[in-house]
């Protein structure tokens, strides 16, 4: 086991990948119930962002800290324990803060403890990483999620309420689509961004290609 | 995979370590409870106090021109100042005025909505013997169309002065508090429900009635000790 190989070394391209090769939502598709639930509006899809943010970075660290310690066997048993923990300090920390934020996230605040992304972090990167570049991947994945979240919600809160962060962005004979903020707006604002997400892809590759000639194969 | 474990026991890789299972999820479970309970320490006055905020902000929204509260709590015979070792019963809000006159009594109800139970706090008015205003606690009502039940100002129109005289030996309510189709409304007990929110309209006036019918019995018969602040002094 050569450990230097493996750990990485912390480039900018630690955070970034978050942002953008490899987003939570918009590329790895994963802990699609937050992303869906409570992006009715930009301030819970803000607010559920940093949440998941900090339940992630606090996780990832101390993982990361204790990734010799964890015997492969109970790991998972572990990493739950730990991301349980940071869920329930978020949880009295958002009641703390305001009881308004907290009814309208409901139990999905709660939830953070099965968002895959967080266990997926743990397991694919803190437990073989130093505790630096895990700091810094987290923090990207972590605002990559809460940047995919916002897309979400200010979209679905815009259609759907005719306001952004509450404030009203319309005149009076706007009428909303109320499909937007109620649970199938989710999939349709999803399924758009993925669409855009996708096809500016695409394009970037096959521009690549055009410039490689066309003896490349492409990748 | 195995690398890790392969090196320390080449011929017993079933054999797990269990000390350093053990060690592990003690130590982590160690540093889990600890956190929490300090958390729970340091968030525990914060989150009462912003939970005392939320009721009196709703309560002085119900009782307009309250000024202060005293809470009360009604047992199944009797009414008691709340904090007096008996809190088994329904808390009752006192408002008062600057004079320290009784203006209006607030009470909690709830009923099952379209998602969720939804959960109000009404103000009684004792002088008028009708319900001054509502204001939606908890709910989880579809937005935009069961959701209206909070801000729809035609609807909240139905609580300005909704009639909860009781009968003349004072057992119930004379009138019970029903929800009539939209723009029905013909008596001052009945309310007009929201269109297409009938489900939502109709948790409210069955929690209203079911409250009202059980509530306001007690609250006339004990008016003076809510009118005297249960005879505390301030």
């Amino acid at each position: 086991m050569s450990l230097p190989n493996q750990e990485e070394t912390v480039t900018a391209d630690t955070f970034l990948r978050g942002l953008w090769d490899e987003n939570p939502v918009f590329v790895m598709l994963l802990g699609m119930c937050p992303v869906l639930a409570v992006t009715n509006s930009a301030i819970n899809a803000l607010a559920m962002g940093l949440a998941t943010t900090f339940v992630l970075l606090c996780s990832s660290s101390l993982v990361s800290l204790f990734r010799k310690l964890i015997p492969k066997q109970v790991r998972i048993a572990t990493y739950i324990v730990i991301i349980a923990t940071f869920v329930t300090i978020v949880d009295y920390s958002i009641q703390a803060i305001s009881l308004d934020l907290y009814n309208a996230l409901g139990a999905f605040i709660q939830l953070i403890v099965v968002n895959c992304m967080i266990l997926g972090r743990a397991e694919a990167y803190a437990s073989k990483q130093r505790l630096g570049a895990t700091f810094v991947n987290g923090l990207g994945m972590g605002v990559g999620f809460t940047i995919a979240l916002l897309c979400l919600g200010g979209v679905r809160e815009i259609l759907g309420a005719g306001s952004l962060f509450g404030f009203p962005l319309f005149a009076e004979n706007f009428q909303p689509w109320v499909v937007m903020i109620l649970p199938p707006g989710g999939f349709f604002v999803l399924g758009g961004w993925l669409l855009l997400f996708n096809w500016y892809r695409q394009r970037r590759e096959r521009k690549l290609m055009e410039q490689q000639g066309a003896s490349a194969h492409g990748s | 995979m195995n690398q890790s474990s392969a090196p320390q026991t080449p011929g017993l890789v079933a054999a797990t370590p269990s000390f350093a299972m053990l060690r592990t999820l003690s130590l982590v479970a160690g540093l889990s409870g600890l956190l929490v309970v300090l958390t729970y320490q340091i968030t525990l006055p914060l989150i009462e106090e912003n939970k005392r905020i939320a009721i009196e902000r709703a309560l002085f929204k119900v009782i307009p021109g309250a000024v202060s509260r005293r809470d009360f709590v009604a047992t199944t015979q009797d009414i008691v100042p709340a904090g007096d070792g008996t809190d088994a019963g329904t808390l009752i809000y006192a408002g008062y005025d600057k004079q320290d006159r009784l203006i209006g009594v607030a009470l909690e109800a709830a009923a099952q909505g379209y998602q969720d139970v939804i959960r109000i706090l009404y103000s009684f008015d004792p002088s008028c013997q009708c319900i001054r205003g509502i204001q939606v606690l908890k709910m989880a009502e579809t937005p935009g169309i069961g959701d209206k039940i909070a801000k729809d100002p035609v609807f909240q129109e139905n609580f300005v002065e909704l009639d909860a005289r009781l009968k003349a030996d004072g057992s119930a309510l004379a009138n019970d508090i029903l929800m009539v189709k939209h723009g029905t409304k013909s008596e001052p007990w009945q309310i007009d429900a929201i269109s297409g929110a009938t489900i939502s309209s109709r948790a409210v006036a069955r929690m209203l009635n079911d409250s009202a019918q059980q509530m306001i019995p007690k609250i006339i018969t004990y008016l003076d000790r809510l009118r005297d602040r249960g005879g505390e002094k301030e």
